[in-house]
């Protein structure tokens, strides 16, 4: 009877059973489950390979303005390599490593994180409309496992994405910064978890407030590109005008990316990578907290 | 413990600050009775009954449910409560199955007992053929009963309804208040429901409180709210042209009589019996009855007394509601 199962159980239960359920609406969906695949890949083909930005110094052939005397074999070689040379160092001041596909590629990772998590806030929209919300508060599950399901659902979700992004990008031609280890790949997971905590718990404490999908919806295509472009992801911050820099210097995606990127591609700066897990900690916790107590509060009025 | 299962105390619930959805509202039901809510669109039912499975807090008075208060002690009340919702609260995207399994685990069911129970229930809503089929091809008999299924997946004490049949067809609607009376006579289940269709308080519910503007104007039986309006209505004819009005005034329960072209309308109690009476009585003072009909009254006439409207407009726009509703839902997929 009722009272057996009102004992043995913890404050946890139906945590594992809420983020499952919404999982499974992305893994049992062969369509959902390609295209989001697929996406990745095609932002890293368009942006990576489409916009070579190294090919800018090296791919066209150009003839020299005729000079007299005419320049000699020889000096027309070295004025090559001189070139040459002046790319790599360029690449390599701008982005800090002197292939920009790989550049671009991890900023892809922050690009799916904060795609994934806004998007799946949207879930709680539907179960509001729906009465699914209704249902659970209904039940003894706690108020808080409700919010956190679908942090961890959007989160679970990320990193797997993350680690696909990983392995397509090194199918493309991915160059790893020296000391590279395999075991670096766990911290680009543990700075994807902290990130989407933080995103998701910001995005559920807006969606849960609206019965409509289209507000949300709004607020989302509102605030995703300009935050993504506003942050290191695709470009590095030093070539951005002041005003830029100082949001994109606040915009926790720029940790995130910078992380990444000393995990993978850089020789790692490791008081650099310190500083930015710590960043991106403080914004996880501070921003759970206020998506939690928020969400928390709406739904026991 | 109590006979009463539910017993509330000027229970209010304000809405922003001026929007008053339910108004001091005292009832209580008993142990093992079906509870029914009857109102028109808007007139508190909902409201009340959110407050009662906890998911609304009073603005003001007390709800008690099993003895339990709703406002302080809610975690008791969720786990002896169950819940029917108004909508499909099922996930398509998972099977019948997955559905049921899902609120055991909102319940901290262990899996082992979650199982078993689920097995079960599919059973008892005759679901058993679709449980690994996905709610997306469910028809909307087979999604309520799957509703069902959820809400006892803890062995409730109570089980809350809302607006159990709305947006069915009648056969399904039939079925669905077998599966009601199935539960109380059965397992002496308490079931509180809400409800726009008169004819279904009439044929499920013991004992009816009808709700408009968030204040229950009657409670009662539905027999009891019927005869409480004066009685049945008795037209008959008779052969000659005499007044009888007066003869037919004094059999017992006669209550009133007009004489309107020829024929005459009688209000009386317990219309079945009373009616072999008249005739009787003017048999014996030479009068032929030739015509008599009887009407008994339906709680849409309970209800017209009671709040000086007819529940049609209401349905009306419920129904409104219900496609539209079932539009959004296409449209999501």
């Amino acid at each position: 009877m009722s009272e057996t199962n009102s004992n043995s159980k913890s404050k946890l239960h139906g945590l594992w059973a809420l983020t499952n359920r919404d999982l499974k609406k992305w893994y049992k969906a062969p369509v959902i489950f390609l295209l989001s695949i697929i996406q990745p890949i095609l932002w890293m083909g368009l942006l990576g390979k489409a916009m070579n930005i190294g090919a800018i110094f090296s791919g066209g052939t150009f003839t020299m303005p005729s000079l007299t005397p005419p320049l000699t074999p020889s000096q027309l070689q070295q004025l090559g390599s001189y070139f040459a040379g002046l790319q790599t160092s360029i690449l390599q001041g701008a982005f800090n490593t002197t292939d920009y596909f790989s550049f671009m590629a991890v900023g892809m990772i922050s690009f799916t994180a904060l795609f994934t998590t806004m998007f799946s806030g949207m879930s709680v929209v539907w179960d509001r409309r729906l009465g699914f919300l209704n249902k659970a508060l209904s039940t003894p599950v706690s108020r808080a496992v409700i919010i956190f399901s679908k942090v961890l659902s959007a989160t679970l979700r990320s990193m797997f994405q993350a680690g696909l992004i990983i392995l397509i990008a090194v199918a493309f031609g991915l160059q790893f910064g020296a000391g590279f280890s395999p075991l670096y790949v766990l911290g680009v997971f543990a700075i994807m978890f902290l990130i989407c905590v933080g995103l998701s718990s910001i995005f559920i404490a807006i969606t849960i407030r609206s019965t409509r999908i289209e507000t949300p919806m709004a607020v989302v295509n509102l605030i995703n590109l300009p935050l993504m472009f506003a942050s290191n992801a695709f470009f590095p911050i030093k070539f951005m005008p002041d005003w830029l820099q100082t949001i994109a210097k606040v915009n926790p995606l720029t940790y995130t990316t910078d992380a990444v990127r000393q995990l993978l591609i850089f020789s790692t700066d490791w008081t650099q990578l310190a500083l930015d897990f710590a960043y991106v900690g403080v914004f996880a916790v501070i921003a759970a907290t206020i998506g939690i107590v928020l969400s928390w509060r709406f739904l026991s009025k | 413990m109590s006979e009463e299962v539910i017993k509330t105390e000027g229970l209010t619930k304000v809405f922003n600050k001026h929007l008053t959805a339910v108004d001091h509202v005292d009832f209580s039901v008993n142990q093992g009775e079906i509870f029914g809510f009857l109102g028109p669109n808007g007139a508190g039912k909902t409201t009340t009954i959110n407050m009662l499975i906890t998911i609304l807090k009073p603005t003001e008075g007390k709800a008690y449910v099993l003895g339990f208060d709703i406002a302080k002690q809610n975690d008791s009340v969720r786990n002896v409560i169950g819940v029917v919702p108004q909508e499909y609260t099922a996930d398509e995207d998972l099977t019948g199955l997955e559905n049921v399994l899902l609120c055991a685990d909102m319940y901290g069911i262990p899996r082992r007992i979650a199982k078993e129970r689920t097995e079960e229930l599919l059973k008892l809503v005759e679901l058993t053929d679709f449980k690994d089929k996905k709610v997306q091809i469910f028809s909307g008999g087979m999604r309520r009963r799957l509703e069902l299924a959820c809400g006892l997946i803890n062995r409730p004490k109570v089980l809350f309804l809302d607006e159990p049949t709305l947006g069915l067809d009648v056969q399904t609607r039939a079925a669905t208040w077998n599966y009601i009376r199935k539960l109380k006579k059965e397992y002496g289940m308490t079931l509180f429901m809400t409800t726009h269709y008169l004819e279904e308080a009439d044929a499920l519910c013991d004992r009816v409180a009808i709700i408009d503007h968030g204040k229950i104007v009657v409670v009662g039986s539905p027999e009891e709210l019927k005869h409480g309006l004066g009685g049945d209505v008795i037209t008959l004819s008779i052969k000659d042209d005499d007044d009888v009005s007066e003869l037919i005034r004094e059999v017992e329960h006669v209550k009133d009589v007009k004489r309107e072209d020829g024929s005459y309308r009688i209000k009386a109690e317990y219309g079945e019996v009373t009616a072999p009476f008249i005739i009787e009585a003017l048999r014996k003072k030479g009068h032929t009855v030739t015509k008599l009909s009887l009407t008994e009254p339906t709680l849409n006439e309970v209800y017209l007394e009671y709040t000086g409207k007819s529940m049609r407009d209401a349905e009306e726009s419920r129904e409104a509601f219900a496609a539209q509703r079932m539009t959004m839902r296409r449209a999501r997929q």
